[in-house]
């Protein structure tokens, strides 16, 4: 979380850290008295606000009303599950306080509740341009709707989870925060806008609103153990989570194209053995990768540093060589407005300043596109900042998610994923994807890779092993569709199966072709159909099959068939979503509004899941 | 030759997988319509390919990549390689310059040269197919029946020096080849888009000369003009030689029972050379054929496939008892053989100028690969002869091309353009690299055990210095080599042959007949590149110093004793 910046507060860095530290941590009551306390000290209050400050959330004395409800709801809008696991750890903190809490996703709350809702927390994530996640369309909409109740008696606190080299950062949890105080809602605490690290913000949120709610309910106990629990709040059966990754021996790291493909897709087997890990499919691995060694290096060359100087490889107090602190610790190849805010300051140069200049946002925008930490020490040089402060502006370099394309029943103390390695030439200078070419160049079977499984409670194989499951996966996308059906094999389901796969060219870019081949002769995989983009004059892509068996594809999902789309959001899930509703639209003989509230009901009863990126 | 010769084998076991497939087809259909389509893979399955044979196409893959793409969790590289029928050899400057086109657009950007003068196309991929097809035909050639079992490429001598002959033999071979084209209509069904013939007429049968199926196994018919044997007309199923008689087309003896393929291990298999069995008329020619086929049809083996050439049919009951067969079908006798020589079967290079005063370039192709590479614009060089060429193209039986029927008028444009290209009659060439020729054999040939193509240039690098050495550049030695034991490049022909056997082994032969009278012998087996320099070079200086004047190397292996001679293909394993 950095919300306090040089730009936007009148603090120096240090003491912004401080604070943002600080503030997302302090209950109502706490603020409150630090407010005064400044005030007395003669100063005007401080405005506690840190996005988008509000005065309610000073003004309104949290434990006003002694009839407060012990009743929490808490709606989570997730699409890798994170805000989900997060719900339901911060339910699990608030029922030992004696709170009983409703958890649900957004799309599974009826609205109707919403007017008698008093106690509301929404735990939400942003994807892509500012939107909001599959499973909180429609709620976002709703409450944006006219339809929308005016809701005085409303209690409400929002942790919004992003990422900060997006330029709509958090922007759905924004939204909601806006929203909700628009129809009268009162917050119960500050919204903390959580980076990719989002760990310690969030447990900072927790105690936040769980002292807010114990206020309100007059039942003053204060939740210590709210940081660890948010620390652990993934897969409690092993002892190896996001935060301390279990080292996984590589057992196999592949090229599933073909010799002449001009793309590069490694199929990788890790061994579990010993970790406690489990997943189900659908579910995703996180991997830590190391940033590239030869951008490190031409880093600490550009900056002139040494390799060897000891510097912090995180705030807990750690250290290890700049070198180490490169590669393993820090992000150095995605750059922040926040982090070019810091690096302002630190750079003897003041045309970085320019850049931030509020009439210069696009040109800003347009310089973090594409350009690493190494363009950065290039283009703004000279610096005034040793090593140790430079790296403490720098992100932690968070793991990647990647789908997970093995079944562990039918490959126990196994987990298979599939990466393709992103490559290319931006700004004059060959670029590398941090973790898929690590994957790619510097992994060899034997070595061991820093993993956590992420489960995905949004993209799961139906309950009832007979409903027939349709599978539209091109390029990589087709990774948990090989879990899924690895999975239905070993279960020895009955329902039928239909997969739809794309790519560019049939012969060397058919990604587990033979698998395929083997489960449709098997009976595994009832129906497969393809489209190959750049073996014929006209593109064809996976929509145009849909479109192609519109009856058939209808005729499944009046069969109960669930729907399942991975890989792409921008074009592929956009168009695909477009295809389907065409499909139900002309097969199904509806409207186009019929058709969407088709294809809502199928997501609402959790028959429609994307896992899109 | 008695019907209990040891060597072969008593047919009358239960049908081949072949022949189930082939019944079962429906004339050539099986499920190809269906299979073709299906998306999931680049292959058809092996019951389909069988039959696509006989449209002139089947299934391969790229060897080399195999177990790379297996890891990658991959089907083989499967691709389809695609035989022009091509009657003597012969297409015109504007079906070459399609066949140029569809190589590039859909092939591997080569054509080869068979050693039966057709055209192959590799690398075409099964979406392409029908495409790739439907063009050819639409440039009036075809690809039905050059493969599978049914009579294949008619080759004919395209002499250059006797245009006329040449033209009449020629047309001999065209009609014989139209004559013996399967009837089916499934071909225009599956690639022109034909209307489907849903059942023939009751009591016609669609395939009048084969049946519903077909022949036991491939048919080749071949025409030589003397004295040159480039087509190695006593390697055929059926051979014709021309008889000139006061400058005129007599007539053709006729030999029976030829062919090389055998199967390395198995010494009831064997290449065996045709007999001469008599004369025909011209125009008695298509006649002699179709019941030489029907007999064929009737006695060859359907059971085990090794075994079901028309050579071991002949073999099987003798060569007087298929004689007395064919004049009992023919109801008519032929004459007695007349006499004819060969000199050679090479092919004779450079600017030769016919009878009708246009003008014939040879050019040297190497393995019959026309492509182009950094230092040899031979594709290029060749499409752009074309673009302005009126005469034709005609393929000789060693692999090489004949610009053929040049004008006087477009003699020295065509000589510039060939000199542009470095376009070569391969006069600076040893002549044993003149005489060499090689099967495709890896990476796309399914039943290559060893290299032939890519190899045998690296072996002659290695050899010629020895040739030079021993002063015989300028001597033609006939050398081939084949990765498998079917002979393709007919190596049981070869004064010096080299058949593989694993990867960077060969079985040595030695001792066939310059001009293709006499089969070779084995000399020494499985040996790597080492063992065969060691092992040639004593016996070419042997050669280079003890030969009699016009002494053939074929013939002096023998007569030295490296080894004996083959007078049958029965005892070619003795």
């Amino acid at each position: 979380m950095v919300q306090l910046h040089v730009t936007n507060s009148p603090f120096s860095e240090s003491q912004a850290e401080l604070l943002n530290r600080l503030l997302p941590t302090l209950t109502e009551s706490q603020r409150i008295w630090l407010g005064g306390y400044l005030a007395a000290f003669g100063g005007a209050a401080v405005a506690p606000a840190v996005q988008e400050p509000s005065a309610a959330a000073v003004q309104e004395p949290a434990a006003a009303a002694p009839a407060a409800s012990r009743e929490v709801t808490i709606l989570f809008g997730s699409q890798t599950g994170n805000c989900q696991r997060l719900a339901t750890s911060l339910s699990g903190q608030l029922k030992e306080q004696g709170f009983t809490v409703n958890v649900s996703a957004m799309n599974s709350f009826k609205t109707n509740a919403l007017k008698k809702t008093e106690n509301l927390l929404l735990i939400v994530s942003t994807h892509g341009e500012g939107e909001p996640p599959d499973n909180a369309r429609s709620f976002y909409e709703f409450l944006h709707s006219k339809r929308a109740p005016q809701l005085e008696g409303l209690h409400y606190s929002v942790l919004g989870l992003g990422d900060t080299s997006y330029e709509f950062f958090c922007q759905t949890g924004k939204d909601f925060d806006k929203r909700l105080e628009e129809l009268g809602g009162t917050r119960l605490g500050l919204r903390v806008d959580c980076d990719l690290d989002y760990d310690e913000p969030a447990a900072g949120w927790f105690t936040q609103v769980i002292g807010a709610l114990n206020e309100r309910v007059n039942a003053p106990q204060i939740a210590e153990a709210a940081v660890e629990a948010a620390e652990h709040a993934d897969a409690p059966a092993s002892p190896y989570s996001r935060n301390q990754p279990f080292y996984a021996e590589v057992l196999e790291n592949l090229n599933l194209n073909g010799r002449g493909s001009d793309r590069e897709t490694r199929h990788l087997e890790l061994s579990l053995e010993g970790s406690g890990l489990a997943f189900e499919p659908g579910d995703s691995l996180g991997v830590y990768p190391e940033n590239h060694p030869q951008l490190v290096e031409a880093l600490i060359s550009a900056m002139g540093w040494d390799a060897g100087e000891t510097v912090p490889l995180n705030k807990k107090g750690e250290t290890g060589s700049l070198r180490e602190a490169l590669l393993r610790h820090y992000e150095i190849t995605v750059l922040t407005k926040p982090l070019l805010e810091q690096a302002a300051k630190l750079s003897a140069a003041p045309a970085l300043q320019e850049l931030l200049l509020p009439e210069r946002q696009q040109a800003l925008k347009d310089y973090i596109h594409g350009r690493d930490l190494l363009d950065l020490a290039v283009d703004f040089a000279p610096w005034k900042a040793t090593a140790s402060e430079f790296v403490a502006i720098l992100r932690k370099l968070p793991a990647r998610l990647y789908s997970i394309s093995s079944s562990y029943n039918a490959n126990p103390d196994e987990v298979h994923f599939t990466v393709r390695a992103v490559r290319y030439e931006a700004n004059g200078r060959q670029r590398y994807g941090v973790c898929s070419v690590h994957c790619a160049e510097r992994v060899q079977p034997g070595d061991k890779l820093p993993i956590y499984i992420q489960s995905n409670p949004n993209f799961k194989l139906p309950a009832n092993p007979d409903a027939p499951v349709i599978m539209i996966g091109p390029g990589t996308g087709v990774a948990p569709f090989r879990s899924f059906l690895e999975e239905r094999e070993v279960q020895g389901a009955a329902g039928k199966s239909w997969l739809f796969y794309g790519d560019r060219h049939f012969v060397t870019d058919f990604l587990y072709q033979t698998d395929w081949q083997r489960m449709l002769k098997d009976g595994v995989l009832s129906k497969l159909d393809v489209a190959f983009s750049r073996d014929t004059a006209e593109k064809v892509y996976v929509q145009h099959r849909i479109l192609e068996h519109s009856r058939e594809l209808y005729a499944w999902l009046q069969e109960g068939a669930h729907i399942y789309v991975c890989g792409d959001e921008k074009h592929m899930a956009h168009d695909v979503h477009t295809a389907l509703l065409t499909v139900i639209e002309e097969a199904g003989g509806m409207s186009a509004e019929a058709a969407a509230a088709y294809l809502d009901t199928l997501q609402q009863e959790q028959r429609y899941q994307r896992d899109v990126y | 030759m008695a019907n209990h010769d040891p060597a072969v084998k008593p047919i009358g076991g239960p049908p081949s997988d072949v022949e189930h497939i082939k019944i079962e087809s429906n004339y050539l259909r099986g499920a190809l319509e269906e299979t073709l389509r299906n998306p999931i893979t680049g292959g058809l399955p092996e019951d389909d390919n069988r039959l696509l044979k006989f449209h002139g196409s089947y299934m391969q893959d790229d060897r080399d990549l195999r177990l790379e793409r297996e890891r990658s969790k991959l089907e083989p590289a499967y691709q389809f390689m695609l035989r022009v029928v091509a009657p003597g050899g012969v297409a015109s400057a504007a079906q070459w310059l399609v066949l140029d086109e569809l190589a590039h657009k859909y092939g591997n950007g080569t054509l080869r040269l068979t050693t039966r003068q057709a055209f192959q196309m590799h690398g075409v991929l099964k979406w392409n197919l029908k495409q790739t097809i439907k063009t050819i035909n639409d440039t009036l050639m075809t690809t039905l029946a050059a493969c599978g079992d049914v009579n294949r490429n008619v080759m004919s001598g395209p002499n250059p020096y006797q245009s006329e002959l040449h033209a009449e033999v020629n047309e001999w071979a065209r009609r014989l080849s139209d004559h013996l084209a399967p009837r089916t209509p499934a071909y225009h069904e599956i690639w022109l888009d034909g209307e489907k013939v849903v059942d023939s007429l009751k009591g016609v049968e669609v395939e009048p000369i084969y049946g519903p199926v077909y022949l036991p196994r491939k048919f080749k018919i071949g025409l030589a003009v003397p004295p040159s044997n480039d087509v190695d007309v006593f390697s055929q199923d059926l051979g014709f030689i021309a008889i000139v008689e006061d400058g005129k087309l007599a007539g053709f003896n006729v030999t029976a029972g030829g062919g090389m393929g055998m199967t390395h291990g198995d010494t009831n298999t064997y290449p065996q050379l045709g007999r001469l069995i008599g004369f025909c008329r011209p125009e008695q020619v298509i006649d002699v054929a179709e019941k030489t086929v029907t007999i064929q049809r009737d006695y060859g083996n359907r059971s085990v496939r090794k075994n079901a050439r028309f050579k071991y049919t002949i073999d099987r009951h003798g060569i007087e008892w298929f004689k007395a067969e064919l004049h009992d079908r023919l109801g008519w006798q032929l004459e007695e053989a007349r006499g004819y020589h060969f000199d050679h079967n090479g092919d004779r290079y450079g600017w030769v100028k016919g009878y009708d005063g246009k003008w014939n370039l040879t050019l040297y192709i190497q393995s019959g690969r026309i492509q182009d590479t950094d230092d040899y614009q031979l594709m290029t060089g060749l499409r752009e002869i074309a673009k302005i060429h009126t005469g034709e193209f005609r393929l000789t039986p060693n692999q090489n091309v004949i610009i053929a029927g040049i004008t006087s008028a477009k003699k020295r444009k065509i000589a510039e353009l060939a000199g542009r290209y470095g376009l070569t009659d391969g006069a600076h060439l040893s002549a044993l690299r003149r005489s060499a020729m090689s099967c495709v054999a890896l990476p796309t040939c399914g039943l290559a055990m060893a290299e032939a193509e890519r190899y045998l240039p690296h072996l002659l690098d290695k050899l010629e210095p020895v040739i030079q050495e021993a002063g015989l550049s300028e001597k033609e030695i006939v050398i081939r080599m084949t990765g498998c034991p079917n002979g393709c490049a007919r190596p049981a022909l070869g004064e010096i042959s080299f058949i593989g056997k694993a990867p960077g082994r060969y079985n040595l032969y030695m001792g066939a007949g310059f001009t293709g009278d006499r089969l070779n012998k084995l000399y020494k087996e499985n040996i790597d590149e080492r063992e065969i320099l060691e092992t040639l070079t004593p016996i070419i200086h042997h050669y280079a110093k003890e030969r009699l004047g016009g002494e053939h190397f074929g013939d002096f292996v023998i007569r030295s004793g490296y080894v004996n001679a083959t007078t049958s293909g029965l005892n070619f394993h003795a």
